[in-house]
C-alpha cells in the first residue's frame, strides 16, 4: 500500500461458535454499542432483539400496504374498465358486476406484494451493493459457509482497539483483525 | 409382503455426521468444482433436440395457423389447452411444497424446496406459451393486456379466460422473485468458494452483495415469510381459476362447480409426482443421499398417495354427479368420455391416476427407488390423459348430436408437447448445473436446530 494511510472500518472477530458471537453481540449492545454487526451463515434469531426493530416493523407494512394497494389498484382498474372504459351488457348482469373482479384484483394484489416487498427488502438491505469493507477481513468468505464474524466498526464514539480486542479474546473468538475501508 | 424388507423408516432430514462445512462445500462443489458430468451432456442434448422441435413446431405453427393441428368444430381446444392445464398443475406443485410447508415450518421442506420450485419455474414457463400457441394469431396476444388502444376496446373482466390470463402472469412473475430471493445466500456461498474470476464475478453479480449481516437476515426472514404467506394461496388460486374456464363454460360436462378443486388437487398430484420423477435420480447421480434423505421420499411418496386418494374422490363425483343430476346431455356426455372414442385416455388416466398409485401403501414400494420413479413417472402422464380426456370429450359431444364430432391430433400437435418437455428439461438441466440444487443456508439452519454445527 502507497499513498494516504487507509482509514480503519473496524475490528473483526471470527468465531467458531456463534453463540459466542451473539454473547459478545449482547454485551456490546448492553454497553451501548450501536456500530457492529453480526455475519453469519444462518440466521441468528437471537440477534433480533438487539437490532433495531423499526425495519422488520416497516417491511411488514410495506408489504401490507402493497396488498392493499394491489388489491384496489387491481379492483378499480376492473370497474373503470367494466362501468367506464368500455360497458358491455353480459347476460343482464350490472356493470360493477364485483365479485367477478376479485379473482384477477386478488392476483394483482399477490404481484404487488411480492414485488414491492422485494425492493423493499433490497432497500432495506442496501442491496446490490458492489463494495462493503467487510469483505476485506482476512477469511471472511467462510461467513458464508461455517463460521461467525463480528465487525465493531471504529466509526461508533466509544470504539477503542484495544479493550476490543481484549472484549474480542474474553469471547474467545477465533481471529482478531483489524479491516480498513 | 412388505414385511420382509421392513426397516424402521429413516427419521432423519439430514445426515448425522453433516456440519455447515460439509454441506456448504458438497453442495456448491457440484457446481463449482466437479467437472461437467457424462450423464448431463447425455441429458442436456437429448433436451435440446426436444426443444428445438418445439421451435420448429412453434414456427410452423405461426406460419400456417391452427390448422396444422387437430383441432376443428366441436373440438376447437384441443392437446394446447390439455398440455396447458398439465403444465401449470405441475408447477403448482413446486410453489406448494415450498411455500405452505415453509409456514407449517415442516423440516423436511428444506432438502427439497429448491428443486420443487425450479420445476416450477419451467413448467409455468411452458404453461405460458401454451394459451398463446393456441390463439389464432399469436402476434395479437397483447390484446389480453388492458391497455389504452386506439380502438377504445377494452378486456371483458367477467371471463374466467381473462382471470386466467391474471393469474398465469402474476405467478410466473412471483415464482421468478420467490425462487430468486431464496437464492440470494446461496450465491453468496458459491461466491465465496468460487476460485475463478469468472465465476467469482458471476456468483457475486447474482449474490448481489449478501454479506450475510444479522440485519440482512432478520430482513430476509420477515420478506420470505410473508411472500410464501401469499405464494401458497395464490397457488390455490391459479389452478382454480384454471378449473373455472372450464366450469363457466357451457359445454356439458364442464359446466359443473367442481372444478376448482377437482383440478387443483390434481395439479398438486402432477407437482409432487414431477418433483419425485426428477429429484430421485439427481439425488443418486449427485451422490445427496446424506442431504436428500429417505424421510424426504418417504414424505414425498405418502403426499402423494393421500392426494391420489382425494382425486379418487373427485373422479368418483365426476362420475356421480351428472346422473344425479340427470340432465340427458351430461349423461351422454360422461358415458362417451368413459366409452366412446376417447375412452382409452380414460382408462389410461383412472388406471396411473388411482389404481397404480395404491401400491404406494406398502413400505416397501415407498422404499423402493426405481419403482417409485415409475409410479410417479405414471402419473405425470395419466394427468396428461385426465386433461387431454377432460378437454376434449366435453366438446365432441355437447347438446346436440348434430354437432358432435371427435379429434385427432397431428404430428403437430405432439411436435408443441414434446418440444415443451424439451424446453422445461433444458432449463432443469441448465439449473443443475449452474445452481445449488438444494438450499445450502436452509440445510445449516435445519443443522443448526439439531445442534449439528
Amino acid at each position: 500500500m502507497s499513498g494516504e494511510p487507509v482509514p480503519l472500518y473496524g475490528l473483526v472477530g471470527e468465531f467458531v461458535e456463534a453463540d459466542e458471537a451473539v454473547a459478545m453481540a449482547r454485551q456490546l449492545h448492553a454497553d451501548g454499542f450501536h456500530a457492529f454487526d453480526v455475519y453469519s451463515p444462518v440466521p441468528l434469531g437471537e440477534m433480533e432483539e438487539l437490532l433495531p426493530r423499526r425495519p422488520r416493523r416497516a417491511l411488514a407494512l410495506i408489504m401490507f400496504a402493497a396488498a392493499i394497494a394491489g388489491l384496489a389498484l387491481g379492483f378499480f382498474m376492473q370497474y373503470a374498465i367494466a362501468v367506464g372504459g368500455y360497458p358491455l351488457n353480459i347476460g343482464g348482469r350490472p356493470l360493477n358486476s364485483w365479485p367477478a373482479f376479485i379473482p384477477s384484483a386478488w392476483e394483482i394484489c399477490a404481484l404487488f406484494v411480492v414485488y414491492i416487498g422485494f425492493v423493499a427488502f433490497l432497500a432495506y438491505c442496501r442491496l446490490p451493493l458492489l463494495y462493503h469493507p467487510i469483505f476485506n477481513a482476512p477469511r471472511f468468505e467462510r461467513a458464508s459457509q461455517d463460521r461467525t464474524f463480528l465487525c465493531v466498526e471504529a466509526r461508533d464514539p466509544r470504539f477503542d482497539a484495544d479493550r476490543m480486542a481484549a472484549l474480542f479474546r474474553e469471547h474467545r473468538a477465533a481471529r482478531i483483525a483489524e479491516v480498513s475501508e | 409382503m412388505a414385511a420382509t424388507a421392513e426397516t424402521a423408516p429413516s427419521d432423519l432430514v439430514i445426515g448425522p455426521e453433516q456440519n455447515y462445512l460439509t454441506v456448504s462445500e458438497q453442495l456448491s462443489d457440484l457446481v463449482l468444482v466437479q467437472p461437467t458430468p457424462l450423464w448431463w451432456y447425455g441429458g442436456m442434448a437429448i433436451s435440446s433436440l426436444l426443444f428445438l422441435w418445439l421451435v420448429v413446431a412453434a414456427g410452423y405453427l405461426f406460419y400456417f395457423g391452427v390448422g396444422v393441428w387437430g383441432v376443428d368444430i366441436p373440438v376447437a381446444w384441443g392437446w394446447a389447452l390439455a398440455n396447458y392445464v398439465w403444465w401449470i398443475g405441475i408447477a403448482s406443485g413446486g410453489t406448494f411444497i415450498s411455500s405452505l410447508f415453509y409456514i407449517v415450518g415442516a423440516d423436511w421442506r428444506n432438502g427439497v424446496n429448491r428443486f420443487a420450485e425450479s420445476l416450477t419455474l419451467f413448467a409455468a414457463a411452458a404453461a405460458g406459451l401454451m394459451p398463446i400457441f393456441h390463439l389464432g394469431r399469436q402476434g395479437l396476444f397483447y390484446w389480453l393486456f388492458p391497455y389504452p388502444s386506439v380502438m377504445g376496446i377494452w378486456p371483458q373482466f367477467r371471463s374466467p379466460l381473462l382471470w386466467d390470463f391474471f393469474a398465469l402472469l402474476c405467478y410466473v412473475l412471483n415464482s421468478i422473485v420467490f425462487w430468486y430471493i431464496g437464492l440470494i445466500p446461496d450465491c453468496a456461498t458459491l461466491r465465496d468458494r468460487a476460485t475463478t474470476r469468472r465465476t467469482q464475478i458471476f456468483y457475486g453479480i447474482l449474490a448481489l452483495g449478501w454479506r450475510g449481516s444479522a440485519r440482512h437476515w432478520r430482513n430476509f426472514k420477515i420478506v420470505y415469510l410473508v411472500m410464501a404467506g401469499f405464494m401458497a394461496p395464490m397457488v390455490v388460486s391459479v389452478h382454480s381459476i384454471v378449473g373455472l374456464d372450464f366450469a363457466a363454460g357451457i359445454a356439458a360436462g364442464w359446466h359443473s362447480t367442481q372444478w376448482p378443486p377437482y383440478f387443483f388437487i390434481g395439479a398438486l398430484y402432477s407437482g409432487w409426482a414431477a418433483t419425485l420423477v426428477l429429484m430421485i435420480p439427481i439425488r443418486r447421480l449427485y451422490r445427496l443421499e446424506r442431504i436428500v434423505t429417505e424421510r424426504h421420499i418417504e414424505v414425498i411418496s405418502k403426499l402423494m398417495l393421500a392426494t391420489g386418494l382425494m382425486l379418487a374422490y373427485c373422479y368418483a363425483m365426476e362420475a356421480f354427479q351428472p346422473f344425479y343430476r340427470g340432465d340427458a346431455a351430461e349423461k351422454n356426455a360422461f358415458t362417451y368420455a368413459v366409452f366412446g372414442a376417447q375412452a382409452g385416455s380414460f382408462w389410461v388416466r383412472n388406471t396411473f391416476n388411482i389404481f397404480l398409485p395404491q401400491l404406494l401403501w406398502f413400505p416397501a414400494i415407498r422404499r423402493s427407488k426405481p419403482i417409485l420413479v415409475l409410479l410417479s413417472l405414471g402419473i405425470v402422464f395419466g394427468m396428461w390423459f385426465e386433461r387431454f380426456n377432460f378437454v376434449v370429450t366435453a366438446l365432441a359431444h355437447d347438446y346436440i348430436p348434430s354437432e358432435w364430432g371427435n379429434f385427432s391430433a397431428t404430428i403437430w400437435d405432439e411436435g408443441i408437447l414434446y418440444g415443451s418437455i424439451g424446453l422445461v428439461f433444458v432449463g432443469f438441466f441448465l439449473f443443475v448445473r449452474l445452481l445449488p440444487v438444494v438450499s445450502i443456508f436452509e440445510l445449516r439452519e435445519v443443522l443448526r436446530r439439531k445442534g449439528q454445527e
